[in-house]
């Protein structure tokens, strides 16, 4: 694979941080009952920043948690090489929350059902809403984001790499092309 | 690093990379069991085989409730024989099994090498509950996961394993995983209780238990079957316990934080005294809730190794 | 009928001949060899590049007739001697009915009669039913022509009646011959003692059940002057022993078996049952030892302790699994493989242990290609290679130890009793 174009910088990606932040307060009137949680492992590290913003411009904490959905995956047959099951860390209740749901690209919305069932399975938040840095399209199943960083439109023989500072050393995005 | 094999049948056939895959696995699926709902759906659809030749109840319930939280659908077959033969064959058995398109036999057998025997024959997973004196490979697994969870790391530590070691299948399935990641393991035993040739496994022998304890990190104390028929070779139990029993007098010299393990089921005032038991040095109950999560990650990644490949 | 056997490299090792020469085989004898033997014959036989040598004799056979035919049988074991060379078996008397008795024997007789394609020996029981009780009645057997007595599979534990037997034997006229191993030493072993049957977590056999025994047996036969020959050697310890023993003259001799010089006690690692069979596959130090013996001649002769069992009593649990593997058709490959090359024996001396040495041993008048005697031929392409495949096992029972592997000389044609019994 090799880069075809750089889509976000480093200043690309903090302002869409931001930006998603106040939508998210704005959306739910304030942050009470308000909690992320963030698919492994990108997802985990902007639900992380998200927060920070959020957490800045209320002026407290709001909990985030981290979800694998390994094992809700409904194509472990199909995964080329054997998926590491990591660990989910959510240590407050969500009953009756409004939880935000949080990765890094949504593309076919798979992901995104697996989350949600394994979400289920912790308990029934009042509402669960989605929040992706990029939305690449090509949905595969009846999914919308929320609350988007940015629309890029792509083809099914490119993909969408997302770089964070926690990962990867750098914040940026990049559309990358098979050689 | 990926599990590639079809089976888990001893961790003599392991490497260190995949006993700590298997552990660090099981670290991910230790949290499935806090939840409200103890359940995901990574092995629905798949059937698995609990096939007992030998009674045991907590090995049995422990996969079935793995396999179950796994929303896996468990069969339990419940075989007594004698080691007459008689019916039908292990061979045959293991093979309608597989015909009745189950994907995983999770087997104990009182006879060694039974489970290598079975998975030479068929396609689908074969899981080593306890083959005779050979293997024990998941409670070995469950209790480094257990001495990790409670000191932090295997590498270095000095566990001592003591009691019948040479008709233990625990105790060969602990001394080939530790002296793999690095511990420094020391079979405890009345000598004639050593099987031959024990220190070519990498232990040091020993049959002095305050010698034994005196260093030791954790202590893996077996199970005593005395009703095995091997003749007036054996100990009397009270001498065993005399000799080798672990007391709180004995735990006293020994490290302050020593861990004090047991595979179960105990047979108090033989192995060791109650106090110690139910003392705070005791990590027994935490093996049998961490065999849970070990478990799980054996199915899980046993079943995935078999996806991978077809 | 006559066959005359063209340029072989014939080895003769009782007449002290390896040389390139013609065969004429008349009748059921052979009647000239010779260079360039110009004669008419029936048949002929181009052997060049191969060698030619008297028919195998095997002195440890279990043909399972009478009683267990699912197993094998006097038909399908002596075919399955052809492929292998073997023109002549000794039959163990651990059938059902036992050979300790002339009527057993007579029944024995009546079958070999019918149904066997080679020369077949009887051996008889030392004891009755071989259950080391009461002696068999050893005259009567002699009588008819039973030339060797063997409780094997079991060794007589009381010295008393060990003594009484080799006394009778003595007197009879017959070989004991001795399975020695001291069962309260190996109880319910199933492979060797040692590191691998600690991490197999399996029971041990020490190399004690057997050379003890091996020591009692020949201290027994100084005693009474019996000729003793010591079956299926497999440690080091028993040839130290069986070689002191015959440096001090006592009348005395022994076989080993291929499996004790091509594996080891790692072949059970898998716990393959084709490996399992008593005395157990032993350490490399023994493996080395049996083939020093068979160099310097302690070790007289190689024998199969050719043991057939079903799939049934083989492909289970191995603790279950009977002890045995069938090695008729393998035997003198498995020693071309390992014992050539590596020049423990040159081919005359392992023919001599295939050959001459048994004859001499079983007092027979066989395993020679000498002017006037029996036509018991085994020509053989020493050099060629091919794979022991299940499929093409001539015995009812396949627990070979060897399935799978290349082995080096094929067995071309057996000729026995002048007639051609196998051709490749």
């Amino acid at each position: 694979m090799k880069e075809k174009a750089k889509i976000l910088d480093k200043e690309g990606v903090q302002r869409a941080f931001t930006r998603i932040a106040h939508e998210i307060i704005e959306k739910n009137s304030g942050i009470g009952e308000l909690c992320l949680v963030g698919i492994r492992n990108r997802g985990v590290y902007i639900a992380q920043r998200i927060a920070d913003c959020i957490g800045k411009t209320e002026g407290r904490k709001i909990p985030v948690g981290a979800l694998d959905i390994t094992l809700y995956r409904d194509d472990l047959a199909l995964a080329s090489g054997q998926p590491l099951v990591r660990k989910t860390e959510i240590d407050f209740d969500i009953n009756n929350k409004i939880l935000v749901l949080v990765d890094d690209v949504l593309y076919t919305g798979r992901t995104i059902r697996a989350a949600l069932d394994a979400l289920i399975d912790f308990g029934r938040p009042r509402t669960i809403q989605l929040a992706v840095l990029i939305d690449r399209g090509h949905r595969e199943l009846p999914i919308r984001a929320d609350f988007v960083g940015k629309n890029i439109p792509t083809s099914q023989k490119e993909s969408v790499e997302v770089r964070l500072l926690e990962s990867d050393g750098r914040d940026e995005v990049a559309i990358m092309e098979k050689d | 690093m990926s599990w590639v094999k079809k089976d888990l049948l001893g961790l003599e056939y392991l490497t260190k990379e995949e006993i700590e895959l298997i552990l660090d696995t099981a670290d991910s699926f230790k949290e499935v069991s806090t939840r409200e709902i103890k359940k995901v759906p990574a092995l629905r659809g798949k059937t698995a085989v609990n096939l007992f030749y030998e009674p045991s109840t907590r090995t049995r319930v422990s996969f079935e409730v793995a396999a179950k939280r796994l929303s896996a659908d468990v069969i339990n077959i419940a075989t007594e024989t004698s080691s007459v033969r008689k019916g039908e064959t292990l061979i045959d058995t293991g093979k309608n099994i597989q015909a009745l398109k189950a994907d995983m036999i999770i087997m104990r057998h009182n006879c060694s090498g039974a489970a290598n025997m079975l998975a030479r024959a068929l396609d689908i997973s074969v899981i080593n509950a306890g083959d005779g004196w050979h293997e024990h490979p998941t409670q070995a697994l469950l209790d480094m996961f257990t001495l990790k969870e409670k000191l932090g790391r295997i590498e270095g530590l000095n566990v001592t394993i003591v009691g019948d070691i040479a008709h233990s299948r625990v105790a060969r399935s602990n001394i080939w995983g530790l002296t793999k990641l690095g511990a420094n393991v020391t079979a405890c035993a009345p000598e004639m209780l050593l099987p031959v040739a024990i220190e070519k496994m990498g232990v040091k022998t020993s049959s002095n238990i305050d010698e034994a304890l005196k260093e030791a990190d954790a202590v893996n104390v077996l199970r005593m079957q005395f009703e095995r028929d091997e003749g007036a070779a054996f100990p009397q139990q009270l001498d065993y316990f005399k000799r080798f029993g672990i007391t709180r007098e004995r735990l006293a010299k020994a490290k302050k934080d020593i861990v004090v393990m047991h595979p179960g089921p105990i047979n108090r005032g033989i192995e060791m005294s109650s106090d110690v038991a139910d003392g705070a040095n005791s990590v027994i109950l935490d093996q049998v809730t961490n065999g849970i999560a070990v478990r799980m990650a054996v199915l899980f990644l046993v079943a995935q190794a078999r996806e991978v490949k077809a | 009928m006559s066959i005359l056997i063209k340029s072989g490299r014939v080895i003769d090792p009782a007449n002290k001949i390896d040389a390139v020469l013609d065969i004429l085989i008349e009748e059921d004898k052979i009647s000239k060899v010779a260079k360039n033997i110009k004669a008419q014959a029936d048949s002929i036989i181009d052997a060049a590049d191969k060698i030619v040598a008297p028919g195998l004799i095997d002195m440890h056979v279990h043909l399972r007739q009478p009683g267990r035919e699912d197993k094998e049988t006097v038909a399908t074991a002596t075919a399955a001697a052809t492929r292998g060379g073997v023109t002549t078996v000794l039959a163990m008397p651990n059938t059902n009915p036992a050979m300790d008795c002339l009527e057993n024997a007579e029944l024995l007789k009546k079958i070999i009669a019918k149904d066997a394609r080679i020369n077949v020996l009887i051996c008889g029981t030392i004891t009755k039913g071989r259950l080391g009780k009461e002696l068999s009645a050893i005259l009567e057997l002699k009588k008819s022509g039973v030339c060797a007595i063997s409780d094997d599979g079991c060794s007589v534990d009381s010295d008393e009646l060990m003594f009484a037997a080799l006394k009778e034997a003595k007197q009879a006229g017959v070989l004991t011959i001795c399975h020695s191993e001291d069962k309260k030493i190996s109880g319910n072993g199933v492979i060797n003692l040692g590191f691998n049957s600690t991490r197999l977590g399996l029971r041990g056999i020490s190399n004690e059940s057997e050379y003890k025994r091996v020591a009692r047996d020949i201290e027994l036969a100084k005693k009474s002057g019996a000729s003793v020959h010591i079956a299926h050697v497999s440690c080091r310890q028993s040839v130290e022993i069986i070689g002191k023993a015959r440096k001090n003259g006592v009348k005395l001799t022994c076989e080993t078996s291929p499996h004790y010089f091509s594996l080891t006690e790692d072949a059970l690692l898998g716990y393959d049952t084709n490996m399992k069979m008593n005395p157990p596959l032993r350490s490399l130090e023994d493996l080395v030892a049996i083939k020093q013996g068979l160099k310097d001649g302690t070790i007289d002769t190689i024998a199969s302790d050719h043991a057939p069992h079903t799939e049934n009593e083989k492909d289970i649990e191995f603790e279950r699994a009977e002890f045995g593997v069938v090695g008729l058709e393998t035997e003198l490959a498995v020693s071309i493989t390992e014992l050539i090359n590596s020049k423990i024996l040159d081919w005359s001396k392992l023919f001599e242990k295939f050959t001459s040495n048994p004859a001499r041993i079983l007092g027979i008048e066989r395993g020679s290609l000498s002017q006037g005697g029996p036509a018991d031929v085994a020509i053989v392409s020493g050099g060629k290679e091919w794979q022991v495949k299940k499929d093409e096992l001539l015995s009812k029972s396949k627990n070979s130890a060897f399935l799978g592997r290349t082995l080096k000389g094929t067995v071309d044609y057996t000729i026995c009793n002048g007639k051609i019994v196998y051709k490749r």
